[in-house]
């Protein structure tokens, strides 16, 4: 076996860059990690084995928390994607840390035969299959990286750290890929957007059409504000539990006033705006159960339900109602 | 996450006592603690909180807790794609998560 990389527990500027990329969705899915065995501190025979997944965020997650600790770090081949969601999809498995452990011929390594899997691998990883598959048998660690040191003192984890939380700063850092998600849906909704504002009196007339389709598109931001931004960052005190009335109350109420400040828009006019803000903030909103870690499969086939009828109902009356209002003003 | 709760009847969830041998395996790797200990057994004491993560069937030695088995997540875009690829005939472009 060749020497064991050593990795930095301090993130430089280049990290931070990815980390950025990854974020934002610019490098969301090409941020991989080299599957294999990893070091931090001084490590010996009798140091934990702490096993993680082999995407960008979680690497720096793990490592940035280990300063003080001495450990091997046995990154797995999750094709790039987090633990939990990897374990979800079966790539984070008993099959793969097994195939690692022999691969990096940990045996010969260390003399202990545990070990550290991250708790949320749990979905994918029957730990105790592990042992009869390579040897070594599988703990739970904590949920969150930044409790392995106290983990690794204690050797126990406290209810705390097997808790999954969603502060507002854990919702805070997913806005930014929830907009940026939606940009290639606005740009294909563009030329359509174009159409409906064209149509009117005076077909295609250019500065009616621009003008009106000016209107449509900061209507349309403006339901990016609440779906995507609001919806997330309010989340526990906006009121019911299905995500896409969340993001048609907030949707409504956020463009209500505008509406009210704009009087030359027609009533026609204002109710097509206000049903297509309403119907594309609850859409975004609807998606952002994708990104917790408390909505059940179940739970949300059962809203996407109520939730598709509300908003392709309301967008289509939207479509209709914003060329009619062209022939009213 | 006591602030954050979904449909609390949704979840697909089922555990079998009878089976169970009190391992405590589901009460250690739960996500949101809805497992405890009672008498030796296994008791969901908080199911409207479950998310069918899958983690305590998956950990299960006995096989005596059943979760929604459907593959996916609890993803809005996921469901919606994977009904398109059934309408379609194709397989799921998955969701991006």
């Amino acid at each position: 076996m060749g020497a064991v990389p050593r990795v930095a527990t301090r993130l430089g500027l280049r990290d931070h860059l990815g980390t950025v990329g990854a974020r934002t969705g610019l490098a969301r899915n090409d941020y991989r990690v080299t599957p294999g065995l990893y070091c931090v501190g001084s490590p010996g025979a009798d140091s934990p084995v702490l096993v993680s997944a082999n995407y960008k965020l979680t690497f720096d997650a793990l490592r940035r928390e280990l300063a003080s600790v001495d450990a091997w770090l046995l990154i797995v081949d999750s094709r790039g994607v987090n633990v939990w969601c990897a374990a979800g999809k079966g790539t984070f498995s008993c099959e793969e840390i097994a195939y690692q452990v022999r691969r990096c011929r940990l045996e010969d390594l260390v003399s202990h035969r545990r070990l550290i899997l991250p708790q949320l691998a749990a979905n994918g990883v029957a730990a105790h299959r592990l042992k009869e598959l390579c040897g070594f048998s599988g703990r739970f660690g904590p949920i969150f990286a930044r409790d392995l040191p106290e983990y690794l003192l204690q050797g126990k984890a406290s209810e705390a750290m097997r808790t999954v939380t969603f502060t507002l700063g854990e919702r805070a850092v997913l806005v930014p890929l929830e907009i940026c998600m939606v940009w290639k849906k606005l740009a294909m909704a563009l030329p359509l957007f174009l159409l409906l504002s064209g149509i009117g009196p005076e077909l295609f007339a250019l500065h009616s059409t621009l003008s009106r389709f000016a209107v449509l598109l900061a209507a349309t931001l403006v339901a990016l504000v609440a779906g995507a931004v609001l919806v997330p960052l309010l989340l526990p005190w906006v009121p019911f539990r299905r995500f896409w009335a969340k993001g048609l109350l907030v949707g409504a109420l956020l463009f209500l006033p505008l509406l009210l400040a704009l009087p030359e828009l027609g009533l026609v006019e204002g109710a097509a705006l206000l049903l297509w803000v309403s119907a594309c903030s609850s859409f975004m909103a609807m998606n952002f159960t994708g990104s917790t870690p408390f909505t059940s499969l179940s739970g949300v086939s059962q809203e996407l339900r109520s939730g598709l009828f509300f908003q392709l109902s309301a967008a289509f009356a939207a479509a209709v109602l914003w060329p009619l209002a062209a022939f009213f003003s | 996450m006591r602030h954050f709760r979904y449909l609390e009847d949704a979840a697909i969830l089922r555990l079998d006592t009878d089976k169970c041998i009190g391992c405590g395996n589901c009460v250690l790797v739960c996500p949101h603690r809805i497992f405890a200990l009672r008498d030796g057994k296994a008791a969901i004491v908080d199911r409207g909180a479950c998310m069918e993560c899958g983690a305590c069937a998956t950990n299960c030695p006995v096989g005596a807790i059943y979760v929604n088995p459907d593959d996916g997540c609890g993803c809005a875009a996921y469901i919606i794609n994977s009904w398109i690829a059934k309408v379609r005939g194709k397989p799921s472009s998955g969701c991006g998560c």
